[in-house]
């Protein structure tokens, strides 16, 4: 497959992923700013949740600023021809919360779970179809499974009613060549009807050219945020891969590439805090292929017991850890900070 | 049959992991021993070990107890939610006492160390889940240091020990035991969040419990209040355990907890199965150990 032959979907997930970099502080009014700047843009599908998705404010996580009725409530108010999407990963975000945003207008609802645990989502995706609106299996932490077993998870995710399924690089730890690998595996195995996506992090600085490499072997569907916000040290930046796709020649169909960057220079950039760079930490993440979401918390565990981020995070990698134990965040530097009084 | 004028005799419905763990466990506890065990399929494994031991085995779903309805005293379920809202009326005819190990949650939930003595005579009492029951305890004890206006649980587990009942119906577990640190925990406010890794080689169970306290409390009264709770639970898991010394931050609390299985039927990674069982038998014992039922010569 080449680059031109099918659309692209470009989803923009600044108010989702991108929340973490901000510990999911959004308020009322930069929602709509960024949500009506998209809008506008005309990028298809707004992303909106806390960063670990419905019912994801909490001490493991980090609460919200805002109710997540009135996070959503915001987008979907700001969006005139974009579609409102949430996250919700099964054992955190329930039913309950799943009807509440249906309620309020999300018509795409991405389903997420650890790239070897896609039969924790039958009951989400069944849902979000019944509902009629789009279900996409969200596979996590892709980089951990080679790409046949990936795919026998994807058609999982496929055989519940998942109309898309993205090969997510949580850890942004993958380079180019495994992007492509996995996403023609998916693309093999799944029906045709079933699209691929592609969801990346610029930990190793390779999200734009993973999400090249994605296109190239089908994925149609590709997640950004703008200017670099995101987990770890950004997720692919959303202008920046619609620029670079763009001059591939990929059809973006609706997205207006120099609104798009006014939208990421004027009204994202100037709220990204410093800490969303490719710090030495955020480079571990990537190079250990630890969930992104981890770096802020190892901050704050660093900081109280008076170790480096890196290395916790490094241990954090050699444990296997998964997307959602931020609570080993607190496990591993206590245990450090024990050995080195010991 | 070894301590029969001391037993309540226990029949178990379902055959599958948690059903056949619990044999183990019932027919080492002095007051307890097993009846019968009851399955749906003939060629479960269950069904064949607990053949292979000499107990009656009956393939054909709970209805078959009718038979031997003078055999045995109390019921325990480890089927499916759907399964014990079919059956448990069936036991309520009988005149058996349920314990449910399904989240179907009929009857009152029961956390052995914490509210036990209150439902002791009910006829139905219902185990939570597994996250439930490995963090329950920690709640109530922060508890008894300041009223708790809301805790939160994380349960970790092995990929491995997760059934396909749990996978395909995870918000029940989250559902259940959110009410669970309510009902029983005393917690004004509870959350559940349940994960899965499937780490090799197998993750040992992991709980989190972080609190939101009414005050800041003392953080001796903290570690004192929590130390003792998890001597009271081991004295039915012996492989529960605090990782690490509470961390106390102002009102917020986190209590990091480790749950070890005991290896009967179940491997010792999987402590949340292990904890399921060893609170059910737990019900079981302290039930055999009230004197609420008949005794022997009036049930013959």
């Amino acid at each position: 497959m080449s680059i031109g032959e099918r659309p692209i979907t470009l989803v923009d997930t600044t108010l989702r992923d991108g929340s973490h970099a901000v510990r999911h502080q959004f308020t009322e009014d930069q929602i709509r700013s960024i949500a009506s700047g998209l809008d506008s843009a005309g990028i298809p599908i707004v992303e909106v949740t806390h960063g670990d998705g419905l019912g994801g404010s909490s001490l493991q996580y980090g609460f919200s600023l805002l109710e997540e009725g009135a996070m959503l409530r915001a987008g979907a108010a700001s969006l005139e021809r974009a579609r409102l999407a949430v996250l919700l990963l099964p054992g955190i975000g329930t039913h309950v919360e799943l009807e509440q945003a249906l309620e309020i207008g999300a018509s795409v609802v991405r389903v997420a779970t650890h790239c070897t645990e896609a039969d924790i989502s039958p009951q989400h995706i069944a849902m979000t179809r019944e509902a009629g609106a789009t279900a996409v299996g969200f596979l996590m932490m892709a980089h951990m499974l080679p790409p046949a077993e990936l795919a026998v998870q994807a058609k999982l995710m496929a055989s519940y009613g998942a109309q898309v399924v993205y090969v997510t690089d949580s850890a942004g730890a993958m380079l180019p060549r495994d992007a492509a690998e996995r996403v023609r595996a998916l693309r093999d195995a799944l029906d045709p009807s079933v699209e691929v996506g592609f969801h990346g992090h610029n930990n190793l600085g390779c999200a734009v050219a993973n999400s090249l490499a994605a296109v190239e072997e089908g994925a149609t569907w590709i997640d950004g945020a703008l200017a670099g916000f995101g987990a770890g040290a950004g997720n692919t930046a959303t202008e920046v891969v619609a620029a670079a796709l763009d001059r591939a020649g990929a059809d973006l169909g609706s997205v207006k590439l120099f609104q798009l960057m006014d939208v990421a220079e004027e009204r994202a950039r100037p709220l990204l805090p410093s800490s969303t760079t490719t710090s030495r930490s955020a480079l571990m993440l990537g190079y250990a292929g630890v969930y992104s979401s981890f770096l802020l918390h190892a901050y704050r565990a660093a900081d109280r017991y008076g170790l480096s981020a890196a290395e916790i995070l490094s241990e954090l990698g050699r444990r296997k850890m998964v997307g959602g134990q931020e609570d080993m965040i607190i496990d591993v530097a206590l245990e450090m900070a024990q050995a080195r009084k010991g | 049959m070894t301590n029969a004028d001391a037993a309540a005799r226990v029949a178990i419905v379902g055959s599958g992991n948690i059903g056949t763990d619990l044999m183990y466990k019932i027919e080492r506890n002095p007051v307890l021993e097993v009846a019968a065990m009851v399955g749906i399929d003939p060629a479960s494994e269950g069904l064949a070990r607990a053949r292979d031991r000499g107990y009656r085995t009956f393939d054909t779903g709970a209805k078959a107890l009718e038979d031997i309805l003078d055999e045995f005293d109390i019921v325990m379920e480890a089927t499916s939610a759907g399964a014990h809202e079919a059956n448990a009326p069936l036991y309520e005819a009988w005149g058996k006492v349920a314990i449910d190990l399904t989240p179907a949650a009929l009857g009152p939930y029961v956390v052995p160390v914490v509210n036990l003595t209150e439902h002791v005579g009910a006829p139905n009492v219902n185990m939570i889940t597994c996250g439930g029951q490995a963090t329950i305890p920690m709640v109530a004890a922060l508890g008894r240091v300041a009223p708790v206006r809301y805790a939160e649980i994380v349960a970790t587990i092995s990929s491995r020990s997760a059934g396909p009942g749990t996978r395909a119906n995870i918000d029940e577990f989250t559902h259940t035991t959110a009410r669970g640190i309510e009902q029983v925990g005393g917690a004004e406010r509870g959350k559940a969040i349940i994960i899965l890794n499937p780490a090799k080689p197998y993750l040992i169970m992991r709980d989190t419990v972080h609190a939101l306290l009414a005050e800041e409390p003392d953080p001796d009264a903290v570690y004192a209040a929590v130390a003792e709770m998890a001597a009271e639970v081991r004295r039915y898991v012996p492989g529960y355990r605090l990782k690490r010394d509470p961390v106390v931050e102002g009102e917020r609390v986190t209590v990091l907890l480790e749950v070890e299985g005991s290896g009967d039927y179940l491997p010792p990674f999987a402590g949340n199965l292990d904890i399921m069982t060893a609170a059910a038998t737990r019900v079981a014992e302290l039930w055999a150990m009230s004197g609420a039922r008949a005794p022997r010569e009036e049930r013959a």
